[in-house]
């Protein structure tokens, strides 16, 4: 996790993200149901690379089944989900394992280990992955100062706070530098400091690394703060940009009742005239 | 309306045979492809055998000096008392001490694997698990399976002692009969068959614990009554099915063996 220098430019507010040739993430007419009506319906997005989406919508309206959709945890009954170019809405598990390894997931509860300390959580991979243990110890130590939690190292989940274990499922989805990052409501249920520290973390590795992500929230706040911020690394914390600028590669999706209704930036969403829209931004 | 549901149960019922096979059958084959992850088949062997070495040893003794107090009052009747050890020593080792550990195990560590693993679907740690590139049915059902059917064939002799020493406890403190010749009628009429029958139930009921208990832990739903429901299950289930095994078992192994 060598930090390098974030290229930060911020755009003014009507600028639309620049369209990439080769998607990272790129859902196609995507459906899929459990027994009922359908939960997604011929749902079509693409992520760019170093692009961050933030998919908004209300609870239970399928934000959380799109995103195991994305990396072949969940797969759709129609539809083609490419994920780092590769078509995986067909693929075996053990053919998905390597795509899901390039890919970090943060769950809505941290879905830590409860069994494993909080070092053998973040590592979970490495260890599988027979690294020796010096260098699991300091590339741990280094996820974990990432998520400004090195004292947690030797603790076990349950003695943390719901806050603090997000912050180890986000130091353990990051510790092997994924291609892309997938982040299930990361500040749902927590405090507002908190959420605040969640969404730092969520920025610095966007502007840091220029990882693109998905973000699943029902937080407005939460989404407009990344979009109107960018992580000074030198202050060590975010800071707005300019007023009426916004980060050209942050951008909206949103779902209502299965359905896609939006996909724009952050200028666009304040100025749809879709009802929906509206009103969930109100 | 009736016919409807009688359909609707039928196909839920072969819905679950075919998936608990596939299931299976997945399970039995990652042994002969890795990874292998032989440091969590030996947590389980420790979990399932050491850990169930107490109450194996304590129903296997209760059970042989219960089968000593039955029998003596009977064969006492026809004039043979001195066969308790024979009765005693055939009855555990080709029949009670195979059932009553799978039984027992059953009781412990079907129940446990179906909460266990039932738990980490809930609260999504087999999707991380998953989204982190590792295989749970290797990690978490294979080394359960493998370790359940290594250990019920050593718990299942650990019965088999213990429950034919629980008999002579009986007949030598309680029923006042010589020891030695309890032991000696026990030896004498133990046959191979007999020892093949009492060494190949446990294989499979092993097998059917450690299945039924990943299965239906696996295929969780509905938060932690869910899980409770899976348990309930798991136990049920594999309890049931280790019965009617041994059924079959006996029926197939008396044919087969009657032949030697």
């Amino acid at each position: 996790m060598n930090a390098s220098n974030p290229a930060n430019g911020a755009s003014p507010l009507s600028g639309h993200a620049a369209v990439e040739p080769t998607p990272v993430v790129a859902f196609q007419n995507v459906s899929i149901s459990f027994d009922g009506p359908p939960v997604l319906d011929d749902v079509s997005f693409t992520v760019g690379p170093a692009e961050t989406r933030i998919l908004l919508g209300p609870a239970g309206v399928g934000k959380s089944v799109l995103l195991k959709l994305t990396n072949g945890l969940l797969r759709p009954d129609r539809g083609s989900i490419r994920l780092f170019g590769e078509e995986i809405s067909h693929m075996s598990e053990q053919a998905l394992f390597p795509l899901r390894v390039r890919t970090g997931i943060v769950f809505q509860e941290g879905a830590l280990f409860d069994s494993l300390s909080v070092r053998d959580n973040v590592a979970y991979q490495l260890i599988q992955q027979n690294v020796p243990d010096d260098v699991i110890d300091s590339r741990v130590h280094e996820a974990l100062h990432f998520v400004e939690l090195d004292q947690t190292f030797s603790l076990f989940p349950g003695s943390l706070s719901g806050g603090m274990r997000r912050r180890v499922a986000i130091a353990r989805a990051l510790i092997r530098e994924p291609e892309l990052v997938l982040y299930d409501s990361p500040t749902g249920g927590l405090d507002p400091i908190t959420s605040t520290t969640i969404i730092e973390l969520v920025m610095k590795q966007r502007d840091f690394y220029r990882t693109p992500s998905i973000l699943v929230t029902h937080r407005l706040q939460d989404a407009f703060t990344l979009c109107t911020h960018r992580f000074d690394s030198e202050l060590g914390h975010m800071v707005p940009l300019p007023k009426g600028h916004a980060d050209p590669n942050t951008t909206f999706l949103m779902l209502e009742e299965g359905r896609l209704i939006f996909d724009g930036s952050l200028h666009d969403i304040v100025h749809t005239d879709n009802k929906f829209v509206r009103e969930f931004l109100l | 309306m009736a016919i409807d549901t009688i359909e609707k149960t039928a196909k839920q019922i072969v819905l679950t045979v075919q998936d608990y096979s596939l299931f299976a059958h997945r399970a039995v084959m990652n042994l002969f492809r890795p990874p292998r992850y032989w440091v969590d088949f030996l947590m389980q062997c420790d979990i399932i055998g050491v850990g169930s070495t107490a109450i194996v040893l304590l129903s296997g003794f209760f059970t042989g000096g219960v089968l000593a107090l039955q029998s003596a009052s009977t064969l006492s009747a026809f004039g043979a008392s001195n066969l308790t050890g024979r009765f005693v020593g055939l009855t555990m080792i080709r029949e009670l001490g195979p059932v009553l550990t799978g039984v027992m195990v059953s009781g412990r560590n079907a129940s446990s694997m179906a909460s266990e693993l039932g738990s980490m679907i809930v609260t999504e740690q087999i999707d991380a698990m998953r989204a982190l590139g590792v295989d749970p049915m290797r990690k978490l059902v294979t080394p359960r399976l493998f370790a359940c059917v290594t250990m019920l064939l050593f718990l299942t002799i650990l019965a088999d002692f213990f429950g034919i020493l629980g008999g002579a406890f009986v007949t030598v403190f309680m029923n006042h009969q010589d020891g030695l010749q309890y032991f000696s009628t026990a030896w004498e009429s133990l046959r191979y068959p007999d020892i093949v029958q009492g060494l190949v139930k446990p294989l499979f009921s092993g097998f059917i614990i450690a299945s039924i208990g990943c299965f239906y832990g696996m295929r969780t739903t509905g938060g932690t009554e869910g899980v409770g429901r899976s348990t309930i299950q798991a136990v049920v289930f594999s309890s049931v099915l280790i019965i009617v095994a041994d059924f079959l078992l006996t029926q197939i192994l008396l044919s087969l063996l009657s032949r030697l």
